[in-house]
This record gives C-alpha cells, structure tokens and sequence, in this order.
C-alpha cells in the first residue's frame, strides 16, 4: 500500500505540560478519504496542526509525500492544503483576491482558468467579486476550501468541514470531497457528524486523549463492531420465545417484544433468514423493526 | 526564494492600504499642514535662523520623521497583528515560506506605505515653506533606510502585542515623545549643556539629524554616526525577527 503520510511516535507537549499527543503513529494512505474521529480535547486539531506546520512537535517525525515536514518543509507543505475549524477570512478583501493570493502564498504563478474552476466548483463563481464579508457562513467556508485547493494540494486536511452547515450545502461538500478524491487528492478530515464518516470515509482513526486507539478499514469496522437488533412485536405474549439459529432473544416483561442480536461479522441474510425461520415456528408477529448500530455506537464503546 | 509568496504577501498588503488611502493619507497631511501652520509660519515667522536655515525649513525633516516613524511602526505592527487576531495566520505559517520571504512581503510594503507618505509630507512642506535639499539622493536613501527600520520595528511589536490597545502604545508613549524630544523643533545646541549629554542617548536624534543633513549638509550629530546607529538598530531588529520565526514564539503553540 503507497503511503503518502507517515506520522512516527508524534508527540505534543504544551508549555502547560499538557499532553496532546502521546507517541502517534499512523500512515495515511495516498488517495484515499480518512477521516479522524475522536471526542473534543482528543488531540485532533494537534494532529492535523503538528503535520500542516501550526504546532512545533515535541517528538516524533511527519513525512508527507516523502518529504520530513520540518527537515524539507517547502516541498512538504506545498503538497498539503488546510481548511481549518475556524472561520478565518480577511473580511475586506474579495474572494478572487483571496484565493488568488493562497496560490501565491503557497509558490504558484497565477492560473485564472484554475481558480475559475475552483470557484466554479465550489458555487463561488458569481460571488468572486465580493467582499468575503458579505458572505454567508456556508459560503466562507467554502471560501476557505477554495484556498486550500488554490495551489492544488495532494493532501488536503478538513477540520470539522461541516460544522454550522446546512443541509444542502453539506451534500455539495461531500460531492466535492468525492470528485477530489477521483483526482488523486488523498483527503483527511475530522467530523462531528460520525454518519457522514460512514457513509464517507475509506478509513477511519478514532483517537481519544492523545492515543489513536483504532485505525480501521470502514467496512471491516462496521463488520468487527457493529451488529443489528431485529425487533419483533408479537400478537400474543409469550414467556418461551424460539431459539433461532443460535440466537436466544430478549423477552420484553410484557412477553409482547422479542429483540434478537446478530452480531456484523454473521452473514448479510441471516436478519431475514431468522424472520423466515420466525414465521415457519407459526408465531403471529404484528411488527418488524431493524436497528442496524451505527459507527456513533461504535465509536461511543470506543471512547468511553 | 518563494518569490511569489513575497509577491502575495506584498499585493495583499498594500491592497489594505489602498482601500483605506484616504485616511491613510489625509490623517498624517493634515497634522503635518497644522504644525507647519502653528510651528512653521505663526510662530516661525518670530523664531531667529538656525546655523542659517530659517526655523520654517529646519522643522521639515524632523516633521517628516515623526510620520514616517509612527506610519512605519503602526502600519507593520498592525500588518502582522491583524492576521494574528482575525486567524489568517494560519495560512501564513501553513505555507512553504521562510522568515525572509515573509519580512520582505510585510515589512516591504509597510515600508512603502511610508516611503510614499514621507514624501508627500515634503511635498506638503514645500507649499508651506522654501528650502532646497542639498544632498536629494541621499535624502530618498535616507527615507528608505528609516522607514525599512521602523517596520522591522513594528513587526516586532505585531508580534508581541496581545491586544489592539498594546499596537498604540509604542507610537504613542515611545516614538512621538522621543521624536519630539530628538531635535525635531530644535537644534541640541540650544539645550543646556548637562540636557544635552542627556539628550545623546535618545537614538531618535541620530535619525532627525542623519535625516536633515541630507537635507542642508549640516547637523548636530555626525552623519557616519546617525547612518552606523540606524543600521545597527536595524540589525537587532532582523535578528529578533529570525529568532522569533526559527522558534515560533507568539506565533505556532
């Protein structure tokens, strides 16, 4: 597997002594969509400053695309763009000034076809010539992601991208996030929202007090840990319930609710073959319910 | 050399000045225009030569340093606070840049912006009252020198600063106060010889002086002298600078 970042015994101490990092290691792989997850204070915004050249480590070493970030920072962080938590933009300058000017920033001659594309992109194009003040949240959010991809990163860092963005626009977020990665961009982004790192992410960290505690394929993930619950509501009480394949199923005390487990890694069917079996056994059921645990139930085992 | 990172930084900042050109501009006019009025004209008018240069033409280059000097220290100090407050910083120190590059973007258009002021202010001047500059390239060298300095010396205290109110302080307690005292209405001659001692140790006097010899060949302190303490002080500031980049301090946590 081509390994485009490769963090090695990452460790952050505060002037305060507090400990941000403890001894990371983690390898990002190029082109894919990995997203860190981990509860507030977990060290994620650490992470991502330490490797986008915001905080000084206090150990440990970063390559990004075979370049130390310290030893070699030029070519490092010329590959790497940031679209960070906060939301902060010049207010008086327009946002074609402002994204033209990240390009430079970063070692770029002009290239206004570029820049139009990624204005265009991102639903900017009509607004270029505006005060960044006049704009939005939504919209100055996706000013500062036009910055990051203004001197066209191979690795782009998200740090909470979506926080206090609507619906519509979130959705508009994730399809530019996915047209990038079919570009080659290898994307890193922390969220909030766990259920877009599922339905996102090729991989997911979770990282909680310093620690990466899990680097995991997301498929395997939900596989490994997650599982279902198949609910079902019956005509008549029962105190004996069907054994069913191996699964023993929670009565409810009113005899009226069975709840059978099938944990992720058991077959795909086996949810319906359990109903079919249910049916056959000649009980009368008046409802089904599946709750299929999502990566927030996952990730809440994990951190807690 | 990330040339077009110098090129950026530069744009941007000098972009800042030209929206805000008018009070950029008419603000250091105006006072200036005042103290000609008061100090050059009223009050001029009943002031004997000094060394044979009439009281009207001997305030100018003090006058054009005391704005030059507080433009230089306020607009970089401000260059760099405002990114550092707002938290565009981030990008600044996210980029592929090295200190150099980021100090010849900022300081280089602080610098500018007072290198066009001063030399309105002249301008100015030269409606209220007539001199003739002797030495013309040396004065613009000078100019260039001093508002080079100052910005370093600004971009210091952008650094520092943790508050909008600390940006006025230097100005306002330091450099308009040791100006004033620097032999900018007067020549150190007139003071009582003991204030006068005194008076060498205020670096601003090497400045005016350095400067109004450029403008009639003559001054109070040694021109070797005024250039070598100019430079030195610009020096110390360079390094400061390097030190504060190479170790992050007040910039990356």
């Amino acid at each position: 597997m081509d390994t485009i970042i490769a963090i090695k015994g990452l460790e952050k101490t505060y002037a305060s002594g507090h400990k941000a990092l403890k001894g990371i290691d983690l390898d990002i792989r190029r082109g894919e969509i990995f997203a860190l997850l981990g509860p507030n204070g977990a060290g994620k915004t650490t992470l991502i400053g330490a490797v986008c050249g915001l905080v000084r480590p206090t150990g440990g070493t970063i390559i990004a695309d075979g370049h130390d970030i310290s030893k070699d920072f030029r070519a490092a962080r010329a590959k790497i763009g940031l679209v960070p938590q906060e939301l902060a933009t010049d207010m008086f300058v327009t946002v074609w000034n402002t994204v033209a000017f990240s390009r430079g920033l970063f070692g770029l001659g002009p290239n206004k076809a570029y820049l139009e594309k990624i204005l265009k992109d991102l639903s900017l194009w009509d607004k270029k010539d505006a005060k960044i003040a006049t704009l939005s949240g939504g919209m100055k959010r996706r000013v500062l992601i036009a910055k990051a991809l203004s001197h066209e990163p191979k690795i782009l860092f998200l740090d909470e991208p979506t926080a206090g963005v609507d619906v519509e626009l979130r959705r508009d977020m994730w399809q530019m996030v996915r047209r990038l990665r079919e570009q080659g961009v290898t994307i890193i982004l922390t969220t909030h929202y766990i259920e877009e790192a599922e339905d996102m992410a090729d991989r997911i960290g979770v990282i909680n007090k310093g620690e990466i505690i899990l680097v995991e394929d997301k498929t395997a993930l939900m596989r490994k840990l997650g599982r279902t619950e198949v609910v079902i509501g019956l005509k008549e009480p029962t105190s004996a319930a069907p054994t069913i394949s191996g699964h023993t199923p929670l009565i409810s005390e009113d005899g009226l609710t069975l709840t059978y487990v099938i944990d992720g890694d058991e077959n795909d069917e086996a949810p319906a073959d359990l109903i079919k079996r249910l049916a056959q056994s000649g009980m009368d059921f008046t409802s089904i319910n599946m709750n299929r645990s999502s990566l927030e139930d996952i990730f809440v085992t994990l951190v807690q | 050399m990330n040339l077009h990172a110098i090129k950026a930084i530069y744009a941007f900042e000098m972009g800042r000045f030209l929206r805000t050109i008018f009070q950029s501009i008419a603000s250091p006019v105006l006072s200036t225009s005042l103290y000609f009025i008061v100090f050059g004209s009223a009050i001029g008018s009943q002031m004997t030569e000094i060394g044979g240069v009439s009281y009207g033409a001997f305030i100018v280059p003090g006058l054009i340093m005391l704005t030059v000097l507080t433009e230089s220290v306020s607009n970089s100090s401000f260059g760099i606070y405002l990114p550092r407050f707002t938290g565009t910083i981030y990008e600044v120190l996210s980029a592929p840049v090295e200190v150099g590059e980021v100090i010849l973007g900022y300081v280089g258009a602080a610098a500018t912006k007072s290198v066009i002021i001063g030399t309105i202010i002249l301008g100015t001047a030269r409606l209220f009252v007539p001199f003739e500059i002797v030495h013309p390239l040396a004065t613009a060298g000078y100019l260039v020198l001093i508002a080079v300095t100052f910005s370093l010396f600004g971009f210091i205290l952008g650094i520092l600063a943790d508050g909008f109110e600390k940006l006025q302080i230097v100005p306002m307690l330091i450099i308009t106060p040791l100006t004033f005292l620097g032999g900018t209405f007067y020549s150190i001659s007139m003071l009582p010889p003991a204030w006068q001692t005194v008076t060498l140790f205020n670096p601003i006097v090497y400045l005016v002086n350095g400067f109004r010899w450029t403008f009639y060949g003559k001054a109070d302190v040694n021109i070797a002298v005024s250039l070598g303490m100019t430079v030195l002080f610009m020096v110390v500031c360079v390094g400061i600078i390097s030190w504060v980049f190479r170790t992050g301090y007040r910039l990356r946590t």
